[in-house]
């Protein structure tokens, strides 16, 4: 026991040391998490568009204020002609063209159809989808005011009709943040806590020091514990810190038991270090520890549904996400922290951790004795 | 300049002489664009359904059925009473419940009104949001079915919308050139970032430092193996997002390229600087590592529009290099933009590599003297 306390005392010594590794570990996190997870969001605002009015008519004129007043359009250029708002959106300075025809108020009266045209900027589909859909509702609104202008109301009988009633759970303002926040908490924790792991043994491959360690009387089980604990403490101080961050800061609710929330984590980053420190033996310099490492930490983000939901991916990458510990803890997260969920919900998270955390420890730990003979 | 070849091609040995680093190197970025080039997708299909229906009738089933058949939705759960939704939410078993009401048919043909409630697990909000518009869409067209004939046409504005670009909204065109934004950025940096650090921990810095080399010799040899490195990626990427991706190639490749040349020069000075303002490799790996990663995700527009950043964190954008690129490259393949739109970009681009190889030749330059 007292051998383990000195080795994790070295490792914290060797750490602490760096003193450029002080903010690294407990500032640039913190500063991540506070600027990035505004960023996070989906939300299509304000769109910038090009208004080309060759009508120039009370109607033109109605529609626009219509686009301008939904707080969703802002006209960035007024364009005499077609060829300079196509200019405009190829340099990429709106989003939007919005193109009346001359002669748009006269259909609009005499015909009782008046043809729009919308151009979008689909680079980006799904912002454009959105986009979309916004200007489409404001013309069909207005299409409806103009009924009662232009026609004298038809009294016909109101056909049957559905009513639907729609409300949002767990996030009734439809706030982005809270639904960020821990999964940006997540990537943090598991880069600090792995990182740090994969790059330690082999550090000392490279260094030469690991043929000293190898030859002291420590055992194997008092090393490795003696590495990973003192990266498992900052792991949790961190998480800790963050989600202090996240109530304080970005008002997340946290609405199911925090005791849950920390021994699933120490169980993940078990897992997790344990990655890290398998990685760490059977490479041969930092370089490529580092690289392999955030190979496999970037599939595990990307392939969390951390950003992009796990059921908008095919089949195949579906079940590939089935063997990613970082989304079975980002799920975790977000259903305990934002739900208020318990152990029985989490079950099958749980379980894949619990096997995960096993098999990394037992791949480390027969690795470095393959070193260490 | 002998000395100075010479040295450039110790650099390229060193390198080299690691197969097992160089493998790692050009089969990571691979193996990335087509796993991400495929899987990152933003649309959503197959949302899990919970529906709640204790009428059970013809008008119930049928829309239940439409629901269904469209590629939007799958149904997980089917109950009568609303008693098991929030346990389907709490443990992620649904993204939304439809609830209809007791004897829908029935009112609806005694009263001419049904109701119908729908709950999303609003945790996800883009989810949510667009689940909800699909269901509601999917609602209103069997409405629609219900009155045929009854609405009287009146004046209306027949919008007509033109999705330039990508007509069909595909989102490989927007992922794929993310995706090697961020690559190029993370492995260019992450590859000079431990260069002259390593240097400095094995000690052998002393010797470069008494040598008759100047600090931007320095730098350009460290830099310029990478540099050979990195045009061999660019090439890799650049093929599969043509020929795997089918990511249109509408501007000028050759443009293309040389803005990749730029770019890949940028990020890996990025690294340099780290480099050189570090003492230990574990420093400098969690520098680039940890302090690149996320806001390249992030802030470059690769996942998450600009647009709808707020404004503050719009102007904190502007210090990401791949933001700048990502922006050319977007413009260049789907857009066919060329040098007279994108200079500014481009100018951008420049400017923070002559900064930080700047910066970086002066650090080195004070450990010198």
């Amino acid at each position: 026991m007292r051998t383990l306390l000195f080795v994790i005392q070295k490792e914290f010594l060797q750490i602490f040391r760096n003193r450029s590794m002080l903010p690294i570990l407990f500032v640039m996190p913190v500063v991540q998490l506070l600027v990035l997870s505004s960023a996070a969001t989906f939300d299509v605002r304000n769109t910038d568009f090009s208004l080309v009015d060759e009508d120039r008519s009370v109607a033109s004129r109605q529609l626009v204020e219509r686009f301008e007043a939904s707080g969703y359009f802002t006209v960035a250029q007024r364009a005499d002609q077609a060829r300079e708002a196509d200019d405009a959106m190829q340099r990429g300075d709106v989003g939007m063209i919005l193109h009346i025809p001359a002669g748009f108020e006269r259909d609009l009266r005499r015909v009782g159809s008046a043809p729009l045209q919308i151009t979008m900027n689909a680079v980006d589909g799904s912002t454009a989808g959105v986009a979309q859909a916004y200007a489409l509702q404001i013309v069909e609104a207005y299409n409806r005011d103009i009924q009662v202008d232009y026609l004298p109301a038809v009294a016909t009988p109101a056909p049957a009709r559905i009513e639907i009633v729609s409300s949002h759970w767990y996030n009734p303002e439809l706030d982005y943040k809270m639904y960020m926040v821990p999964g940006i908490l997540v990537v943090l924790v598991t880069m600090i806590g792995t990182f740090l792991s994969a790059m330690n043994v082999v550090r000392e491959k490279e260094i030469g020091t690991i043929e000293q360690l190898n030859v002291t009387p420590i055992r194997k089980g008092h090393f490795i514990a003696g590495k990973l604990l003192p990266f498992w403490i900052i792991a949790m101080v961190d998480l800790g810190i963050g989600l202090l961050v996240a109530h304080l800061v970005f008002g997340v609710h946290i609405l199911g038991n925090l005791a849950l929330v920390f021994a699933l984590a120490g169980l993940y980053l078990f897992g997790m270090l344990g990655l890290g420190l398998w990685i760490s033996t059977f490479t041969d310099t930092q370089q490529q520890a580092m690289f392999i490492a955030w190979f496999i930490i970037v599939i595990g983000i990307l392939m969390s549904g951390l950003f992009t939901p796990i059921e908008s991916m095919p089949a195949w990458a579906q079940k590939l996400t089935l063997l990613n510990p970082v989304a079975y803890f980002i799920q975790i997260m977000r259903q305990v922290l934002l739900k208020g969920a318990g152990v029985a919900d989490v079950q099958p998270q749980i379980a894949f951790l619990t096997v995960f955390a096993s098999v990394m420890m037992a791949l480390a730990v027969r690795q470095y004795r393959k070193i260490a003979a | 300049m002998k000395t100075f070849a010479g040295f450039i091609v110790k650099e390229f040995y060193h390198i080299l002489r690691d197969r097992r680093t160089l493998l790692i190197l050009f089969g990571m970025p691979v193996a990335q664009l087509l796993l991400f080039g495929f899987a990152i997708r933003n649309e959503v299909n197959d949302a899990r359904l919970v529906i709640v229906d204790p009428s059970n009738d013809v008008e119930t089933r049928e829309i239940a059925g439409k629901l269904l058949a469209s590629p939007y939705f799958v149904g997980v759960e089917f109950a009568t009473h609303a008693g098991g939704v929030e346990a389907a939410f709490k443990s992620g078993r649904a993204r939304e419940a439809l609830l209809f009401e007791p004897d829908f048919a029935g009112r609806l043909a005694r009263e001419g009104v049904a109701h119908v409630q729908i709950i999303t697990d609003a945790t996800d909000p883009n989810t949510a949001n667009t689940v909800l518009a699909y269901t509601t869409a999917i609602l209103q067209d069997y409405q629609r079915e219900l009155a045929a004939g009854a609405t009287p046409a009146g004046a209306r504005i027949v919008p007509e919308v033109h999705m330039r670009y990508n007509p069909t909204l595909e989102s490989v065109f927007l992922f794929v050139p993310g995706l090697i934004a961020f690559i190029l950025m993370l492995v260019c940096a992450l590859m000079t970032s431990i260069t002259i650090t390593r240097e400095k921990e094995m000690g052998t810095m002393e010797i470069l430092t008494v040598s008759p080399l100047r600090p931007a010799q320095i730098i350009v040899g460290k830099v310029l193996p990478y540099l050979v490195i990195a045009q061999g990626i660019v090439g890799i990427v650049l093929a599969l997002a043509r020929f795997v991706f089918h990511v249109p190639m509408r501007g000028s490749l050759a443009f293309l390229i040389a803005e990749c040349l730029l770019f890949t020069v940028c990020a890996l000075s990025l690294g340099i600087l780290i480099s050189t303002r570090t003492n230990s490799q574990q420093t400098a790996m969690m520098i680039s590592l940890g302090g690149l990663l996320l806001p390249t995700i992030i802030l470059s527009g690769f996942i998450f529009p600009i647009a709808s950043m707020p404004t503050p964190l719009q102007v904190v954008s502007h210090i990401v290099p791949a933001k700048w690129f990502l922006i050319i490259v977007r413009g260049i393949m789907v857009k066919g933009t060329g040098i007279a739109d994108v200079w500014q970009e481009t100018l951008v681009l420049v400017g923070m590599t002559a900064l930080f190889l700047g910066i970086s030749i002066r650090n080195l330059k004070g450990r010198l003297e």
